[in-house]
């Protein structure tokens, strides 16, 4: 699949000094969901808004839609939409003019029925005529997705959609974003939601202290990283691990009542048949076994980890 | 040129005028039905006449210019303030607009307000003095010009301010003296000779004195001093803009 953007080299420092992305690249297929992970501060938000053109880049070259955002700056950002992560909004205009102002200013004509169709897409249609202050927090997410999508944008920015939102309106927003994938829409969001990353995207790059660390296929990702854990639980407790078992490096808890053996589920062989053989010639006695897949979360935990 | 932006920009400007239409139009005819009172009727009954002109008609483009000013400045530095101050200035800073077509929609917006309000005040004054135009397109053609070139400081004020007080600070303490001091109120003919020579350090002399003329035909200084004045002040405020735009000073970081 083609990229519809592009990022090279992006290297983006601010006035006082401070290195807010390190030479990024990074290619966002057509039609893709990709979710950027990472701890506060990581550069999630400084890579969005140096794409959008709220902050310039220090160097490097970034296209959309095979645009500059330099050089070609209107024809670039007619194609983009951006939720900020604030909920910045006029608060005594009504609903509907407010995202009528958005399409208008990304250079669109006047379409009162398109402006109407975004709101009923978003569930706002009955709030139209209401006054932003009125709207409760929720809505006003909303509201700001709607302004986003007002001019009919190729790439969607959602700049953490679900900051500070309950659970229940997180999962109507992840609706909403596939609901917008399925119209064709490009969509990048930031998170340090792991889970929201797991459930909605189709591909995860992992930002930390100003650069990626790794772009990949969530699936792929999972299952290359994953690995496994096999908890076995002893009758007795043991004080130290049979010699016959060493090869296995299996950590022992400390009460000696159970010990963990860690696999790769993509290894050819696991090793677990012999391992459970070799503890009963080793005459410990099993009373449970329990096996634990390694989340996104684990992987990302380690990954940041590695870079610190 | 995304004109729809610009237009996008000033509709959405101009509703909020209209949305607040009755303090728009009653404060300004209600305060220069009190300068009409405080000035023209208990001074003007001493002053009589300046320049052949009684001191009621006198005084009415100064007003208008007064208004016209603090209007211009105060609505155009709000106008692109306010979305700094509540956020929504991303916006602006992402859409397909260049810089100069932000600021032509913010300007046009708050020069027309200022300008609607200095057209209500001299519709005022005609109930309560005699006031004949001399020279009416010299005179719209200074009123625009004032209206836009007020606006575009109030502009450039509004994308320095960083807080509401500040906002209010240079109006308050530059522009509202320059104007009192500018001759509104007065001929500068009438102050001592040395405070005459001082008072041609405030440009806002040449901008009253040049209205003034298209009304009576009289002027402090000559018509093309004036014009020259508020074509140097246009140009100065352009080209500050211009500067913020190629800088990114205060809003793109």
């Amino acid at each position: 699949m083609p990229a519809i953007v592009s990022v090279q080299n992006l290297r983006k420092a601010y006035a006082g000094g401070f290195e807010a992305l390190k030479s990024v690249n990074l290619e966002i297929e057509d039609g893709e969901i990709l979710a950027l992970l990472g701890p506060n501060g990581a550069g999630k938000t400084t890579l969005i808004s140096t794409i959008c053109g709220i902050a310039v880049p220090t160097s490097g070259s970034i296209t959309v839609g095979g645009h500059d955002t330099q050089a070609d700056f209107r024809a670039a950002r007619k194609l983009i939409g951006l939720v900020p992560q604030e909920i910045n909004l006029e608060p005594f205009e009504t609903v509907f003019n407010t995202v009528s102002f958005s399409r208008g200013l990304f250079g669109k004509p006047r379409d009162d029925a398109k402006v109407e169709a975004i709101l009923k897409q978003l569930s706002l249609h009955d709030k139209k005529d209401s006054k932003i202050m009125m709207l409760s927090g929720g809505m006003k997410r909303r509201v700001l997705i709607a302004k986003a999508l007002a001019h009919e944008p190729k790439v969607l920015f959602l700049d953490e959609p679900t900051a500070g939102v309950d659970v229940e309106l997180r999962k109507d927003m992840w609706d909403v974003v596939a609901d917008l994938k399925s119209s064709g829409v490009t969509i990048i969001l930031t998170t340090h939601y792991i889970e929201e990353a797991e459930a909605i995207a189709d591909r995860i790059g992992v930002i930390s202290k100003g650069e990626i660390l790794l772009v990949q296929d969530k699936a792929s990702l999972m299952a290359q990283m994953g690995r496994k854990q096999l908890q076995i639980e002893l009758t007795q407790a043991v004080d130290d691990i049979p010699g016959s078992l060493k090869t296995y490096a299996l950590e022992r808890a400390e009460d000696g009542l159970s010990l963990t053996y860690s696999y790769d589920t993509t290894g050819e062989r696991t090793g677990i048949t012999t391992l459970l053989n070799d503890l009963q010639k080793a005459g410990l006695h099993m009373k449970d076994l329990q096996t634990r897949q390694s989340s996104l979360e684990d992987i990302f935990v380690d990954l940041v980890k590695e870079t610190a | 040129m995304n004109l729809n932006a610009v237009w996008t920009i000033y509709i959405f400007e101009m509703r909020r005028f209209f949305r607040t239409m009755t303090q728009s139009i009653v404060s300004p005819v209600l305060s220069t039905s009190l300068y009409f009172v405080v000035f023209g009727t208990a001074i003007g009954s001493r002053i009589q006449e300046v320049e052949g002109t009684s001191y009621g008609a006198f005084i009415v483009p100064g007003l208008i210019m007064l208004t016209v000013m603090t209007q211009a400045t105060s609505n155009a530095s709000f106008g692109i303030y306010f979305p700094k101050f509540i956020g929504t200035i991303y916006e602006l800073l992402s859409a397909p607009i260049s810089f100069l077509e932000v600021v032509a929609g913010y300007v046009g917006a708050a020069a027309t307000k200022a300008m609607f309000i200095g057209l209500i005040i001299l519709i005022t004054s005609f109930f309560f003095v005699d006031i004949s135009i001399a020279h009416p397109i010299a005179m719209m053609a200074f009123l625009t010009l004032t209206c836009i070139s007020f606006a575009l400081m109030g502009f450039i004020i509004g994308i320095w301010a960083g807080n509401f007080e500040q906002l209010q600070l240079i109006p308050l303490l530059v522009i509202t003296p320059l104007v009192f001091l500018g001759g509104s109120f007065y001929s500068i003919s009438m102050l001592p000779p040395i405070w005459q020579s001082i008072t041609l350090f405030n440009p806002v002399v040449y901008l009253i004195s040049g209205f003034r003329w298209s009304f009576f035909g009289t002027a402090d200084v000559s018509i093309g001093l004036s014009l020259f004045a508020i074509a140097l002040f246009t140009g100065g405020c352009l080209a500050f803009i211009w500067w913020i735009f190629k800088t990114g000073w205060r809003i793109r970081q």
